[in-house]
């Protein structure tokens, strides 16, 4: 089902997705990465983040008289920030989490309690990304983080296509994907060996 | 003649990050009609974005990577220290231009110096062949694909069967992380270091052409076979192609040793060519 998500995102509408479920984000995303969570986490939300979708990104942006803009902005490896998801969904309830190659356990009881998914943004695609992008609201902690590490605001009109790869019923399609993998590898080891 | 090559080689850079090699984007076409669910979304997204990139010029992805040069280089080609000034200029002059994000890191001091140069880096071989032109295969490669690249020393006695194990199961590790469909560049023999050189070379050869020798062209279809019945898939969420191609280049090796170097490129497999002339005529790949 393909479905366009408007922020913020209320917790029933979250509920009712599950993991393969294609969506597109309208609204507001942020950008945090490893350092930015943990100055968010330490400094408190800059503006409400809850129902917001929350995205792994260092976008590669330019400056045009005042305004920014954004020229590639794919997703970042998720797996860095594991450490860090679970307090950050918690205290702060973004309903959506962009980035790619999954996330850990850890993160996912955390999609269950709090009414969250994590979504997959293909990785390497920043040119699609950018062009969803309508503008860049505000940006923070710039100075101190610097341009792929701050946390940028963008205004997004249908961001996607979103694979919905973690839900909040708990189901991963990394899991998933995992244990078939381990098990074809299974099968060819033992086809190599009879060989 | 410096000018004339900074400009063209800058040129060079921007093709290759904006524009996918067409045997890359035929590739993944093949890859897309065959897929169905999510692994058809992302090969959707991949191509929408490849063409989004092309028209408005602007890098494919947002990690334009570390530049990378082979240069062969004939004996007698008359721009040798004109060519050898000019790489670094041009990769300072793109960074700006193109725009290429900064991405090199001084390993001690993290500092950026903010124009993808760098100690060693932007890194170029030279190979000395017969002849007066020159030619560069330019290879900008990110870093996600980087990290999953790999070095095992195995013993011979292992033999081909225990590199197939080795790669089938690296890649197996590997998983979505190096942003699959990949090509794998496998370099079997030589040294530790030439292993892996010849994984990189290997990368350089168009994404359905063989390696010229049957045997090695049979171990590149098998490996093909082998990793694609993994169901890693696109992105790693499942699905039927999981690398676009597997090739291979050899060296003879110590009879004490059989290293494999494993190189990981992903599905952005940049790539740009340029051919100068003993007369000065630059010719690149998106001329004709």
């Amino acid at each position: 089902m393909e479905r366009v998500f408007e922020t913020p995102i209320a917790e029933e509408r979250i509920r009712k997705l599950e993991a393969g479920d294609v969506i597109y984000v309208s609204g507001i995303i942020f950008t945090a990465r490893d350092e930015a969570h943990k100055v968010l986490l330490e400094r408190g939300e800059p503006f409400p983040l809850e129902g917001l979708a929350l995205f792994h990104c260092g976008p590669v942006v330019r400056k045009r008289g005042e305004a920014w803009e954004v020229i590639a902005a794919g997703p970042t490896t998720s797996m860095r920030m594991e450490s860090l998801e679970p307090r950050f969904l918690r205290k702060f309830k973004p309903r959506v989490i962009i980035g790619k190659g999954g996330m850990g356990a850890g993160t996912l009881k955390a999609l269950v309690e709090v009414g969250a998914v994590y979504c997959h943004f293909t990785g390497g695609a920043g040119a699609l990304a950018a062009r969803a992008i309508k503008g860049v609201r505000e940006v923070h902690y710039l100075e101190e983080l610097g341009i792929p590490e701050a946390i940028w605001v963008f205004e997004v009109e249908r961001f996607g296509p979103l694979v919905v790869a973690m839900d909040s019923h708990g189901r991963s399609l990394y899991a998933e994907v995992g244990a078939v993998v381990q098990k074809n590898l299974e099968k060819i080891r033992a086809r190599t060996k009879e060989g | 003649m410096k000018e004339k090559l900074v400009g063209r080689l800058v040129e060079a850079l921007r093709e290759a990050a904006t524009v996918l090699p067409v045997d890359v984007v035929r590739a993944l076409e093949a890859a897309r009609d065959k897929e169905v669910g999510p692994a058809r979304v992302q090969l959707e997204a991949i191509l929408e974005n490849v063409c989004l990139a092309k028209d408005n010029g602007v890098p494919i992805c947002q990690d334009t990577g570390t530049q990378t040069f082979f240069v062969r280089v004939g004996t007698a080609f008359p721009y040798l220290e004109e060519l050898r000034t000019a790489i670094p200029e041009a990769v300072r002059r793109a960074t700006q231009e193109v725009p290429l994000r900064p991405n090199t890191v001084h390993p001690f001091t993290k500092k950026n110096p903010g124009d993808n140069t760098g100690r060693f880096i932007p890194y170029v071989t030279w190979e000395l062949v017969p002849g007066d032109s020159a030619e560069i295969h330019l290879l900008p490669k990110g870093g996600g694909s980087e990290n999953c690249c790999k070095l095992t020393m195995l013993t011979p006695a292992v033999g081909i069967p225990g590199v197939k194990e080795v790669v089938v199961e690296h890649i197996a590790n590997c998983r979505g992380l190096p942003c699959p469909p990949t090509v794998v560049g496998v370099g079997v023999g030589g040294g530790a270091d030439l292993s892996l050189k010849l994984g990189k070379l290997a990368l350089l050869r168009p994404v359905g052409e063989r390696h010229p020798e049957p045997e090695v062209a049979a171990l590149e279809a098998e490996l093909e076979e082998m990793i694609n019945s993994l169901g890693i898939g696109p992105m790693g969420l499942g699905g039927k192609t999981t690398v676009l191609a597997v090739h291979v280049e050899y060296a003879h090796r110590h009879p004490a040793s059989l290293p494999l170097g494993i190189v990981v490129q992903c599905w952005a497999d940049r790539r740009a060519h340029v051919v100068i002339s003993p007369k000065g005529e630059i010719t690149l790949t998106g001329d004709a």
